[in-house]
């Protein structure tokens, strides 16, 4: 009874908040279904239940209130991100061994909710990726790739997709493929020669893949249209990553691929607007948010030009969320009446 | 011409719940049974009681009077019950010093004295405001006398006049801006010419024209009567909470921001409330000391209105005027983003009571279950000081409240719009609150650790100089005596050369040398 002002509140909460991020994840999904298949649907329905399911098993052993936490829908986010930015034909076990890593390591060992220093799903994309790089390596073609029986019996059939033949109809992401083919030594190629003979790119970056990255676009723009996210991170990264692809296809267009085509491939767009804007493990004030996306930009464009894993994002996510604590503190905003283009005072 | 706006950071547009108490006419609260008037009602060393009980007082006769501390008056003509501890309304249920009185229902005024202010000096401007118990009217009630200060310039550029009021429900500015305008404006007129400032900017949110059309009218009304009202703007201020705290305004209005520990007058402004201008002039041209104000009294209640209420009535009286639903549950001194909960009903009501808001669990439910903070900067966008409230949280929280103030804590103004904002449901002003008592209790204790130590040193020094003394008494005296021995020694026998019978050999010389360093070495330092 004796508690103090404010005495009402804005009617918003944790649950609202994540609830926003997963609708705004629902028009990149819906283009994803459309142009490979369903198969990420079953893989959503099975992080999302095991996502809760764990996050409810840790919950009652930490002695936390359940239903609230529960339902603050903070393991979805972290159980649909870690789907889409996985292959959608990987094993089902990799999912789950992802998604109980990402919950009960990354996310309740450091003290759950609002404490994890890294980005859960992203700590999980890397584990898995360092632990089986193959079978995180294989994506299904857009358009003329498997069925939707063909894709449910890889993920669960555990069915080997060299053994049956499958090999055509799945393929390295856009990114890889890229790389690959400018690195193999056999042939001397350039980059638009890639792009124009290799099945898996479409009109800006890869097939399919290009109108995935929209459909994330506007999810993005409406939650910062919603105040859930500020522009500032997902402006960043995406000048930085333009600026610097601009700058190497400028210098050398055979060797390296144009900014729209990093915009619009492997994890740029999702990155941008749904796992470097994460305020948990980030940086929160406006100047070091703007540093902590241009860092992720510059680090996922160097990884994906120069390192050796197909997309970039998650270990320069990683990378940039050490720096966060750092960022922050030497960024903190000057307050009201210390900033520079305030009167003087009369002497 | 236009008024060139500034825009303060964040702020928030809570529900405003403002339509009900507005359209009553300003009421006078009949007579109380009792009045108890707490003798602190603004900062700084409360006034002593200068009545005793079963003395006669009238109206506007001063009960508490203070060295520097506004002056405090009888409310209505009566009999003092008691001058004893009573609970003020303090969300703890703090007892103070009060003056309880029983009106004798003949309401009789004390002397009143009109201040000829035009031909005094500042100072008695001063005593005078201080003698009438003029405070400041919009809530934190900081006494008007002490910011009389034209800075060094012996001017100020800048009259704001706080007409903003930016908190749900209350409406006691906006209703004493419609009804009394014109009283308003003159008393206007006497602070800038207490404060000599060129321009005056009356600022007022936008929500409400009637004021701003009552007020602008009041000043057209006054300069054709040959008023001097030259350089008095009103001006609409963008409505979105806190406008109407004193440094977001003078923002607002002319884009300086005062830093936290400085005056405004360093800036060349200073800042009133539209009520306090009211008392300054019912104070210096009618010689009535400040015993009433206007107050809201809203929420749960039947009739919301605006009642002209004398301070030490309790707050159930106003409550009752207005009509209070079955469920109330609870009475709020302010509005629901910055008031206090009160202790009781029966608390008095006091300068600082700008509105009584009665609360029942549907209007202010208990807040949702406290969840962990995830950093979503909502706070920090909603910030008007431009701080970032989730550090500072995180930092009181953990009790680390070196670095809560190196993130500027104490430039909080515990305005409650992260609170508002806060996803999470955590109650940042209370760990805020928290923060500043302990560091403030600190201070104290490191003061108080401070004065006992130069007391146990003067001390020392004392017992030191005493022993000194004694010991060099003590030799005065066995010198004195053996200089007598000597004497009579000398006069017994002849005088001989002394002789050194005694010489330690060379190896005990060098180890009483060794002890002397060793003792060198690990005697401590004498202390100063």
């Amino acid at each position: 009874m004796l508690n103090n002002s404010p005495f009402f509140r804005h009617a918003t909460s944790v649950r609202c908040i994540m609830l926003k991020v997963l609708a705004a994840l629902l028009p990149g999904l819906v283009a994803y279904v459309w142009f490979f298949g369903a198969a990420i649907l079953v893989q959503l329905v099975l992080a999302s239940v095991v996502a809760l399911a764990v996050e409810a098993v840790m919950l009652v052993m930490r002695k936390k209130p359940l239903m609230l936490f529960l339902t603050d829908g903070s393991a979805l986010v972290t159980a649909w991100l870690i789907v889409l930015t996985f292959p959608p034909i990987v094993p089902w076990w990799v999912t789950c061994a992802a998604v109980v890593f990402a919950i009960v390591i990354v996310k309740h060992l450091y003290g759950g909710l609002g404490q994890n220093p890294f980005n859960p799903a992203m700590a999980a994309f890397a584990a898995m990726i360092v632990a089986y790089p193959q079978l995180m390596s294989q994506w299904p073609a857009a358009g003329h790739g498997v069925d939707f029986a063909g894709q449910i019996s890889m993920i669960f059939g555990g069915l080997d997709i060299r053994h049956l033949g499958l090999d055509a109809l799945t393929m390295a992401t856009p990114l890889d493929s890229l790389r690959t083919g400018l690195h193999s030594a056999e042939i001397k190629t350039s980059v638009a020669n890639i792009l124009a003979t290799h099945p898996t790119y479409g009109m800006f970056g890869g097939k399919g893949w290009e109108w995935v990255a929209a459909g994330y676009l506007v999810g993005g723009i409406w939650l910062i249209q919603q105040r859930i996210i500020s522009w500032h991170i997902p402006v960043a990264f995406l000048v930085t990553l333009t600026l610097i692809a601009g700058a190497f296809q400028i210098a050398s267009p055979d060797n390296y691929a144009s900014p729209l085509f990093h915009l619009l491939c492997g994890g740029s767009m999702l990155g941008a607007f749904f796992i470097a804007t994460d305020p948990i493990a980030g940086a929160t004030t406006p100047r070091g948010k703007l540093i902590y996306g241009a860092g992720i930009a510059f680090f996922t464009y160097i990884i994906r030009a120069f390192g050796a894993y197909p997309d970039g994002v998650a270990f320069a996510t990683l990378l940039l969320n050490i720096c966060a604590p750092l960022i922050d503190m030497t960024t903190q905003p000057p307050v009201f009446g210390h900033k520079k283009n305030t009167p003087k005072e009369k002497s | 011409m236009l008024q060139q706006l500034f825009r303060f950071h964040g702020g928030v547009k809570p529900p405003y719940h403002k339509e009900g108490a507005v359209t009553q006419p300003i009421a006078e609260a009949p007579l109380s049974a009792e009045y108890v008037i707490p003798l602190q009602q603004s900062i700084g060393r409360p006034p002593e009681p200068i009545v005793k009980p079963g003395e006669k007082v009238l109206r506007g006769q001063i009960i508490g009077s203070g060295l520097n501390a506004p002056a405090i008056h009888a409310s209505t003509s009566g009999t003092v019950k008691a001058v004893e501890m009573r609970r003020i309304p303090h969300t703890s249920g703090l007892a103070a010093l009060c003056v309880v009185i029983e009106p004798d229902g003949e309401d009789k005024w004390f002397e009143r004295i009109p201040f000829d202010y035009r031909n005094a000096s500042i100072d008695k401007a001063r005593a005078f405001l201080r003698e009438a118990g003029i405070v400041g009217l919009g809530g934190a009630v900081f006494p008007s006398h002490q910011k009389l200060n034209t800075g060094k310039s012996g001017k100020l550029d800048h009259l704001v006049i706080n007409g903003a009021e930016c908190e749900p429900f209350i409406t006691c500015d906006d209703v004493l801006m419609r009804e009394r305008g014109e009283t308003m404006i003159r008393g206007i007129a006497i602070l800038r010419e207490l404060v000599r400032a060129e321009n005056v900017l009356i600022g007022i949110e936008d929500n409400k024209p009637e004021a701003i059309a009552a007020t602008q009218a009041a000043i057209d009304k006054l300069s054709a009567l040959g008023e001097n009202t030259a350089g008095m703007r009103v001006v609409a201020v963008p409505t979105r909470y806190p406008a109407g705290g004193a440094k977001q305004l003078i923002r607002v209005l002319t884009g300086i921001e005062v830093p936290h520990g400085k005056r405004s007058t360093s800036y060349g402004v200073q800042c009133f409330n539209v009520g306090t201008a009211l008392a300054i002039y019912d104070a210096v041209a009618l010689g009535q000391p400040l015993i009433s104000r206007i107050i809201t009294v809203a929420g749960n209640v039947e009739r919301p209105g605006n009642f002209e209420a004398r301070f030490g009535a309790p707050m159930r009286d106003l409550v009752a005027l207005a009509g209070p639903r079955p469920d109330s549950n609870r009475i709020v001194m302010g509005g629901p983003m910055m008031g206090v909960s009160m202790p009781g009903d029966e608390v008095p009501v006091v300068k600082a009571t700008n509105c009584i808001l009665v609360g029942s669990p549907k209007l202010f439910p208990p807040p949702p279950p406290e969840m962990p903070c995830i950093r979503c900067g909502a706070c920090a966008f909603a910030c008007p000081s431009d701080l970032q409230p989730y550090e500072m949280y995180w930092f009181a929280r953990a009790r680390n409240f070196g670095k809560a103030q190196e993130y500027h804590l104490f430039d909080c103004i515990e305005c409650g719009a992260c609170a508002y904002v806060c996803p999470s449901h955590i109650p940042l002003v209370d760990y805020y609150r928290f923060a500043k008592t302990e560091i403030w209790a600190h201070e104290r204790d490191n003061a108080a650790a401070e004065r006992a130590r130069a007391r146990y040193e003067l001390r020392t020094q004392r017992e030191e100089r005493e022993k000194a003394e004694k010991v060099a008494r003590l030799a005065a005296k066995t010198a004195a005596a053996h200089e007598q021995a000597l004497v009579a020694a000398a006069e017994q026998a002849p005088a001989e050369p002394p002789i050194i019978d005694h010489v330690p050999p060379e190896p005990e010389i060098e180890a009483m040398r060794l002890k002397i360093r060793e003792m060198a070495k690990t005697t401590p330092p004498e202390e100063e």
